[in-house]
């Protein structure tokens, strides 16, 4: 039995380094299948970006909420998270993973709006996704589209600290160009995006009984911005998903008029 | 946090070149590690610094996410990091995140030393 219980061990270790557990290189993201409910706008034929593509000043946020008093694995939180990563989501944030769920390689197709103001959810749709760029056992990382408000990572992790579960988000991000950095600044999107981490780690916490006091910090890694990259603005998903609804009615119309004929 | 499973090992190759030979996996847990060779390599007045990756184990996504982290801190010193020994596997996911547009990949320590003359 003894041998039995190594050899398992060695397996799972073999299992989370793995060269598996990356996504496999690719050029620009083909959509193939769309989940009910989603759309493949500002995804398809994108690159996807990391922090150095982006636009405004690199920063490494970090969210991170104790599991005090649970006797749960940082395995079996990573299980649990990616199984119900849409659902801890704040309501306005609609997450359509795939159906192979969080898998390297996979997209996450998100429906979101931007531009809050106190009190007031946000103003503008904004449809796209992020890649799977790594999954293991204990941790998971998503990258973003060309176009998407921020360009890098969202690492997705759990661990032990001083005997305690810890589960954590760590985004190394830039805004993607001068809109999103003037959005982020002076529209409360910075505030958003905190309050998005600090709800779902709240609501992962709640799902293991725990009432969990998220800490969050953030460094400054890079102060620069990157101006040869405003560019990207061309590729801005809110601009293109507001364009995409505003054109709504002329498709429906279109539809319309084909389905007569 | 996990244990560090990394070992480094910071060698001169001329006055303004220090390599950074890099032996087991880079994860979160190597930061203090790589930080400090980095830090040993300014301290010496470095001006390229070389990265072997050929006796790399393992990276996972936050290994990248400290190489982004490391090549700010060099370019803000105006210093050059490059890279070398990767296999196709980690060559790949540099292509993938894009790490290729700012941090020079070669085959060998002799190319990666030729590219800086």
């Amino acid at each position: 039995m003894g041998n039995i219980s190594q050899e398992t061990e060695a397996t799972e270790k073999t299992v989370v380094k793995s060269e598996a557990s990356w996504a496999e290189p690719v050029s620009k993201l083909t959509i193939a299948d769309v989940p009910a409910g989603a759309i493949s706008l500002n995804l398809d034929g994108h690159q996807v970006v990391g922090p150095l593509q982006g636009f405004g000043p690199m920063w490494q946020r970090t969210y991170r909420v104790r599991l005090s008093g649970v006797q749960v694995s940082p395995e079996e939180v990573i299980r649990d998270w990616k199984e119900n990563f849409a659902r801890f989501q704040p309501p306005e944030n609609q997450f359509y993973p795939s159906l192979a769920g969080i898998q390297p390689g996979e997209v996450i197709f998100i429906n979101t709006r931007l531009i809050y103001f106190p009190g007031v959810r946000g103003l503008v749709p904004m449809k796209s996704g992020v890649m799977v760029l790594y999954s293991d056992l204990e941790m998971f990382t998503v990258m973003t589209p060309e176009g998407f408000p921020i360009s890098g990572w969202n690492t997705f992790s759990a661990f032990i600290e001083d005997g305690c579960t810890v589960a954590q988000v760590q985004g190394l991000v830039r805004t993607t160009d001068p809109i999103y950095e003037f959005g982020f600044r002076f529209m409360g999107g910075e505030g958003a995006e905190d309050k998005v981490w600090f709800h779902v780690l709240e609501q992962l916490a709640k799902h293991w009984g725990v009432q969990g006091q998220v800490q969050f910090h953030k460094v400054l890694i890079d102060p620069c911005i990157q101006w040869s990259n405003a560019k990207n603005i061309w590729k801005n998903a809110a601009i293109r998903t507001f364009f995409y609804v505003l054109a709504s009615p002329f498709r429906w119309g279109a539809r319309l008029f084909k389905n007569r004929i | 946090m996990p244990q560090a499973s990394v070992k480094m090992q910071v060698r001169k190759a001329s006055d303004q070149t220090i390599i950074v030979d890099i032996q087991g996996e880079i994860t979160s847990a190597a930061e203090n590690l790589l930080m400090d060779a980095y830090t040993q390599a300014t301290t010496v007045g470095a001006r390229n610094i070389l990265l072997n990756f050929n006796d790399l184990e393992y990276m996972n996504s936050s290994g990248i996410g400290l190489l982004v982290t490391l090549l700010i801190r060099a370019n803000r010193q105006q210093q050059r990091l490059v890279a070398y020994g990767l296999s196709e596997h980690y060559r790949q996911i540099f292509t993938l995140t894009r790490l290729n547009d700012a941090i020079a990949i070669y085959s060998n320590e002799q190319e990666a030393l030729a590219s800086l003359n």
